[in-house]
């Protein structure tokens, strides 16, 4: 069997609210080692409930979700939020560290100083504040930040989506280096297929909660079999 | 906006810092110079017993100062705690404190502390400060409840609790900074309530008792020489008012930076 970092096996959930809402309906994927997964479908499909039934902040009601590497992280569509607006860039990278508690500042300092060269943000704005930099500066922000400890999977939450087109190339180009420097494994979340196809190996397309198409991205977008897929591709043309 | 109440309310806490040391005449010096206007002995002129009004005035600043600092300290420090904890986890904790928050609210704050004075026993400093302070804690609670209920769903949040911050360290390190837009207007606005405060818990008599001194018990002594002795209720008001006026600019000040 090839070498996973998550499997998410017949996965149902929902939110209370005055009884239960099922969103997501018998998902099952798996992500393996290296890999880049895409997941495309339109906004209320329920990806980010998918990302947070992941992460662990909803319980499934049925179904599991096994990772098999440690602490997954996430980076967001909105970098803003994503960033303590009190705290310049250092710190936002820095602060994993500090909870994870295991270095002495200096060797923080070099980590940090080196995420941060990684990911080609400006020296000059390493003691920024969030409301200082530019969108593509913050999203580099909260990849050092996701990455710092150095984790072997990662949620990219429409990463891309709030910035413009050559930004958005930096950006993905960005993390596919990352993903070979540091032995990543993405799922990547967009309702781009562009920016789908570029990236990902394989993709995942979602309609109403549930995934209807599933495979290779070459398979899917040269030989749609659900309707719903054919129409996106028809629709991003 | 902000430089002129500091410059009041350093002006203030000068006359306050040196009153505890050092007064014109001892504070409790009776003379037989009694209800004098201002003059080069009295600048302030003197009370019914004979005492100079300034040198009391300054030693009352410091009392009522005081009281209006540990009032606010002990209020915001535990509404903020309750705040955090309700604003952040929200559900029953959230419930339970804030129905107990609402039940507290809607005594009438002046009568509130009325009772816990007489509880506590009147006539001390402390017991002015523990009513105050207890009356003064659901107002910041509620400010900071919603404060932290704003923030605490940011993707931030979400982050440092995938990286494996705790609890304590989100509430406190990272979204405390981020609430000084609100709450530093209103620890401001709190201690000029509480100078207020203890001006009319002392006018109704259950604040320090005599021979100390504080700015509200003087004014409750003044309002009766209100026709013999004018400067006496003018320049206490005056001095409150000075108080309250600076302490104010600052919060609005800091109101408009952030």
């Amino acid at each position: 069997m090839d070498n996973l970092v998550l499997e998410v096996k017949n996965v149902s959930a929902g939110y209370f609210e005055r009884g239960y809402h099922e969103v997501l309906h018998n998902i099952d994927f798996n992500i393996k080692h290296g890999e880049i997964m895409g997941l495309v479908g339109e906004s209320g499909t329920g990806k980010t409930t998918l990302t947070r039934v992941i992460l662990g902040i909803i319980k499934p009601q049925s179904g599991q979700v096994i990772h098999y590497t440690k602490r997954p992280q996430i980076i967001f569509q909105d970098a803003y939020s994503s960033l303590n607006p009190c705290f310049n860039a250092r710190w936002a990278v820095e602060e994993p560290l500090k909870i994870f508690g295991k270095y002495n500042s200096k060797e923080r300092n070099r980590r940090v100083d080196q995420m941060l060269e990684r990911v080609n943000l400006p020296r000059e704005c390493w003691n920024m504040l969030p409301s200082e930099l530019s969108g593509g500066q913050r999203q580099r922000v909260c990849i050092a930040s996701a990455l710092i400890r150095r984790p072997h999977f990662l949620i990219a939450d429409e990463p891309v989506s709030a910035l413009d087109v050559t930004i958005q190339a930096q950006i993905l180009n960005l993390l596919r280096q990352l993903r070979d420097e540091l032995d990543l494994s993405y799922l990547f979340i967009s309702h781009d297929l562009n920016v789908v196809y570029q990236l990902c190996d394989r993709v995942l397309v979602m309609k109403d909660g549930a995934i209807v198409e599933q495979g290779t991205v070459k398979e899917v977008y040269n030989n749609p079999k659900h309707e719903y897929t054919k129409s996106l591709l028809a629709a991003s043309v | 906006m902000k430089k002129a109440g500091l410059i009041i309310t350093a002006i203030m806490l000068v006359l306050a810092l040196v009153g505890a040391f050092w007064t014109p005449y001892s504070y409790t010096a009776v003379s037989y110079d009694r209800l004098q206007g201002p003059s080069a002995k009295h600048v302030l002129g003197t009370d019914n017993f004979g005492r100079d009004i300034l040198s009391r005035i300054m030693k009352g600043m410091g009392t009522t100062m005081s009281i209006a600092f540990l009032t606010v300290a002990i209020g915001a420090f535990l509404g903020t705690l309750i705040g955090a904890v309700t604003g952040y986890y929200g559900g029953w904790v959230d419930r339970i404190l804030m129905r107990f928050n609402d039940a507290v609210t809607a005594f009438p704050t002046f009568l509130l502390a009325l009772l816990i004075v007489s509880i506590v026993g009147p006539g001390s400093k402390y017991s002015v400060v523990i009513a105050l302070s207890l009356v003064f804690i659901p107002g910041f609670a509620r400010v900071m409840r919603s404060e932290y209920a704003f923030l605490a769903n940011r993707n931030f949040v979400i982050s440092a609790r995938l990286m494996g911050a705790g609890d304590a360290r989100i509430m406190f390190r990272y979204l405390l900074p981020n609430t000084t837009r609100t709450l530093l207007p209103a620890l401001t606005i709190g201690f000029n309530n509480a100078v207020l405060a203890e001006a009319g818990l002392s006018f109704l008599g259950i604040g320090v008792s005599p021979p100390d001194a504080s700015l509200g018990y003087m004014l409750s002594e003044s309002q009766s020489l209100i026709v013999s002795a004018p400067w006496y209720v003018l320049s206490v008001g005056l001095a409150i008012v000075l108080l309250v006026f600076g302490v104010g600019l600052i919060g609005e000040g800091s109101k408009a930076d952030a």
